[in-house]
């Protein structure tokens, strides 16, 4: 039973590849009927599923098949002409030959699945159009257990390397079965006159190499059985040949001879003979994954290093520690790269269905199509691949539908009665870029908004406002169709909306560019992997997010007055688009404890057919990142796709642009007011000012506090820079001022009052330098950082009372 | 000698087998901690394991008792804080503030307690449903454990890692 799975899983790949093909040749065959070469691809593509499936009993599949072998023989022998018409029943015999198919892959068995009886009656019908009722009543019901007789008639020496193959691989199928009807007569008797000792082994016993060597031998032997029997065939052959065209039709699948006849074709193979393994995608998904984690290791190592660098520059250790670590993130690259490319599929997995359906729907729609495929090779990864085709489907139909006018109508234009649909694909970078392009009608803007106002999905003020490149996009929104009748083809207003989230889903990029009377160009740009991302990583406050630079477009600097205002949102005029601003801080609550710097940076984010624009601080750079999911408990936050690990081990959010984009559309800016938020609690006694005291000195700290003793206020030690910044940052007390020494270990008083500037909510608070440094550039440095005032030591305690007091407006008198 | 090898494989089994029969009854090892002025427990099995503070990278759009996430040797887990999860301010961290990292299944997250207490053995009967009144806090008190001088609130495991928002 083993073997017979084995078998029939070999046959299913094989199928399901040539059926590929087939359909493509058959588009193709309607446009030239006449190339015998395409004629005969198809009809060994019939033919081989019909022998094979008639070896494995499955009998719908071979009364399909046989049939269609039949028509197409006959057109192969120029005695049927391709009509349209034959071709449409010729291709519905092919869809049903792939719903058998997979239907025997689902249940092992090709019973019950599908009504064949009604093609084959049309195919019959279209045989004896023709030829007057020669055809067999109901052939191939029992499909025939012993070939041998076939295989004799064939000739070795006529046929390809792919034909050999596909004999070998009868033959042996062949000799397995005689094999083990042998084995039951063995046991019984030595009965194997006539049959060489060797033909006697048994193929299950075999190792690969016997098998191997079997098949040389068995195939040597048929050469020359062959080379016999073409001399005395020859003669009767050519006698058969005028008459077997008709004859050969008759001729029911069971019986050996039929098969022979029309054997100059079994297989259609590559043919390049590339060595191939078939690997579960499973393990090539685990493989990746190991990658991801070296890819972590490696960003880490990277970052490691350049500490290390800069600690013990000049060192000899350092030079070979360079070389290890570059040399470990080339491989990794390139094993990234290796990996990466083991999933990649060619594009032309899923371009090839896409002819068939173009001729479909324009015979469907009457209209005259011509769809040119480029760039089928481009290689995409595998679960892009996967995602890819409905979003095409969809697109195309729309072109074809919607986008190409009737023939009398293209004439009239001045147009080809014939419209074309170009489908391309070629790289770009890391993209992949996939571009829709037909010479049909082209895009109304003006007709789009009207119909968007009409269905409300858009307000008269949006379409006002709207560009044109704007308006195409609608065609995106769910529930918008332009045709005017609902066909059978498009019109249902979905078809659209799907593209757009398929796209989004990929992180993909939709442009759309029309010409009213010309044509639309649809293109599409997308990421060729999921799992490893180049990202762009920017900060915003103490925070750091990565923006997959597939969604990024471009970056600017800009400062806060080049920020305009419209209806509360704010706008950027960028060259001669104004696009919307938005804060990552707003979108993420990011405590502003910083104010904004001289410049912010925007960065400018794309994704499917929209824009905006994202503040940022700063851009830190670029980086491959690696995603890793949040997990269960924190799946789905809004605007946050996963999360990677940096070199430093710290973790970083990815933010998913899509939901960005849906996020910037409900936030207002909330910039202005920033300053009302600190609120100031009452201050009723002395006792409710809370002064911080800065000094590492202890003695210091003593007299500050004594002097200050007569105001009655609350006073805060810290005992060095740091300490004072956590404390202040830490927000359990409000300090009204702070007296600041400047010489301190670990952060001095000017770094000190720098930190405590950068931070919005201490931007008022005194900061008191007290000090022993009197000279004019130390007071100069003071008050460039942002000291309030500036005391030098010695000083008196009143004095020192007094500037505290002005400094929190206190007065003095009043508690004295 | 033989004899004497049999005497001490006797002497083991008999060894092994003594706190056996002392423990029929099932026993449930517990972790103790603290979050703000009460004890709680979570069984030992369903730790994976308990450690010190390390940085962490807030998440926004959470609510705020999720602080964020951090890094725990390459994987990226939640980290959530147990006082604001039950009401009480934000911890502050010190030096006994811990991270404990609990599994359920494939679920894995950090919580923050204030401080370890001590690991118990608790007898299953020992442990009292949940009172009544508590079962509304989504079922997040497994039950109470009485002991000697004190109760124990045993947290359940797959609730805490529950999301709720």
């Amino acid at each position: 039973m083993d073997e017979f799975q084995e078998i029939l899983e070999d046959f299913l790949v094989e199928a399901f590849e040539m059926i590929e093909q087939l359909d493509n040749d058959l588009i193709e065959l309607e446009n030239s009927p006449d190339d015998l070469d395409l004629l005969n691809r198809i009809f060994r593509v019939a033919h081989t599923i019909k022998g094979s499936s008639s070896f494995l009993n499955f009998d719908v599949l071979t009364h399909l098949t046989h049939h269609m072998e039949d028509v197409l023989n006959k057109a192969r022998k120029g005695e049927l002409s391709i009509t349209p018409d034959v071709m449409d029943v010729v291709l519905e015999s092919t869809d049903k030959m792939k719903g058998l198919l997979e239907h025997i892959r689902e249940t092992g068995s090709d019973e019950g699945a599908i009504d064949v009886a009604p093609t084959v009656k049309r195919l019959e019908a279209i045989l004896t159009g023709g030829e007057v009722s020669e055809e067999p009543s109901a052939p191939a019901e029992t499909p025939e257990p012993e070939p041998e007789p076939e295989a004799e008639e064939k000739d070795l020496s006529e046929m390809s390397e792919e034909e050999v193959d596909a004999e070998i691989e009868r033959l042996l199928a062949q000799r397995q079965e005689e094999d083990r009807q042998r084995r039951e007569a063995k046991k019984t008797a030595e009965t194997a006159a006539g049959i060489q000792e060797s033909e006697e082994k048994d193929l299950s016993e075999m190792s690969e190499e016997e098998v191997e060597a079997e098949i040389e031998r068995l195939l040597a032997q048929r050469q020359e059985e062959d080379r016999q029997r073409r001399e005395a065939k020859k003669a009767q052959q050519e006698k058969e040949a005028a008459v077997l065209p008709a004859k050969e039709e008759k001729a029911p699948a069971s019986k050996p001879q039929k098969k022979a006849e029309s054997k100059p074709a079994p297989k259609e193979r590559k043919t390049t003979v590339e060595q191939t393994i078939r690997v579960d995608v499973k393990r090539l998904d685990d493989l990746m994954n190991l990658i991801g984690e070296l890819v972590l290791g490696k960003n880490r190592l990277l970052k490691i290093y350049d500490d290390v660098e800069e600690r013990y520059e000049g060192e000899q250790f350092l030079e070979e520690l360079n070389q290890v670590v570059s040399s470990v993130s080339l491989v990794t690259t390139d094993l990234q790269i290796a990996v990466m490319k083991t999933r990649m599929l060619p594009i032309g997995k899923v371009f090839n269905k896409f002819p068939r359906m173009v001729r479909d729907l324009s015979r469907e729609l009457h209209k005259e199509i011509d769809l040119i495929i480029s760039g089928e090779e481009t290689e995409l990864d595998k679960s892009i691949v996967e995602e890819i085709g409905d979003p095409l489907v969809h697109i195309i139909r729309n072109s074809c539908d919607h986008g190409i006018e009737q023939p009398q109508e293209r004439i009239e234009k001045g147009k080809p009665a014939k419209g074309t649909v170009q489908l391309k694909a070629y790289n770009e970078g890391n993209h992949i870029i996939i571009e829709i392009v037909d010479d049909g009608k082209g895009l109304d803007a003006d007709m789009l908004k009207m119909k968007a106002m009409e269905k409300g999905l858009i307000s008269e003020k949006e379409a006002d406002q709207m560009s044109d490149k704007e308006a195409y996009m609608l065609i995106f929104k769910p529930g918008f169709s332009t045709a005017a009748q609902v066909t059978n083809v498009s019109g249902r207003g979905v078809g659209m909306d799907v593209v757009r989230s398929n796209i989004e889903k990929l992180n993909g990029i939709i442009e759309i560019d029309s010409e009213v009377g010309v044509g639309t160009t649809l293109k599409l740009k997308i990421p060729l992997t999921l799992a490893i991302i180049q990202s762009l990583l920017v900060s915003v406050q103490e925070e750091y997010y990565a923006i997959p630079l597939a969604s990024v477009l471009e970056t600017v600097r800009i400062t806060p007055d080049e920020i305009q205002s419209v209806e509360g949102r704010s706008v950027l005029r960028l060259r001669d688009e104004v696009l919307s601003l938005v804060h990552l801080a707003d979108l993420f609550d990011v405590e502003r404890v910083f104010s904004m710097g001289e410049h912010a940076y925007v960065v400018i984010i794309g994704i499917a057919e929209t824009k905006i624009g994202l503040i940022v601080d700063s851009l830190i750079g670029q980086e491959e990142v690696v995603i890793k999911s949040l997990g269960e408990y924190l799946k789905g936050i809004e605007g946050i796709a996963g999360a990677t690990i940096r070199g430093d081990g710290r973790v970083t959010l990815i933010v998913d642009v899509g939901a960005l984009m849906d996020m910037a559309k409900n936030v207002k800016s909330s910039m202005q007011n920033l300053e009302d938020t600190a609120s100031k609690s009452e201050k009723n006694s002395p006792a409710d000012y809370n002064i911080l005291v800065v000094d590492d000195s202890n003695t210091d700290r003593a007299i500050m506090k004594k002097a200050l003793e007569p105001l009655g206020v609350s006073i805060t030690e810290a005992t060095n820079g740091v300490e004072a910044l956590n404390l202040m940052k830490d927000g359990s007390k409000s300090f009204d001022a702070a007296l600041v020494d400047i010489e301190m270990p670990r952060m001095d008083g000017y770094t000190l009052a720098g930190e405590i500037r950068k931070f919005n909510k201490f931007k008022m608070v005194p900061l008191i330098a007290v000090t022993s440094r009197t000279s004019r550039s130390d007071r100069m440095r003071g008050v460039e950082v942002g000291m309030t005032e500036y005391i030098t030591k010695p000083y008196t305690p009143e004095y020192l009372m007094n500037v505290v007091a002005r400094n929190i407006n206190l007065n003095v008198e009043q508690t004295s | 000698m033989s004899n004497q090898l049999e005497q001490v494989l006797k002497k083991q089994q008999q060894q092994q087998k003594a706190p056996e029969e002392g423990e029929i009854e099932n026993v449930v090892q517990l972790v103790g901690f603290m979050v703000g002025d009460e004890e709680f427990a979570v069984p030992i099995l369903g730790i994976q394991e308990i450690i010190k503070p390390i940085e962490y990278t807030r998440t926004p759009k959470t609510p705020p008792y999720v602080l964020g996430v951090f890094n725990l040797r390459g994987s990226v887990l939640p980290l959530i804080d147990l006082r604001m999860k039950f009401g009480l301010s934000r911890s502050k961290e010190n030096e006994d503030t811990r991270y404990m990292v609990i599994k359920h299944n494939e679920e894995v997250a950090g919580f923050v307690i204030d401080r370890l207490t001590q690991a118990t053995r608790i007898k299953e009967s020992a442990i009292d449903p949940a009172p009544e009144t508590l079962n509304d806090e989504q079922n997040m008190i497994y039950g109470v454990g009485k002991q000697k001088d004190k109760l124990i609130s045993i947290l359940n495991v797959k609730a805490l890692l529950k999301r709720d928002f």
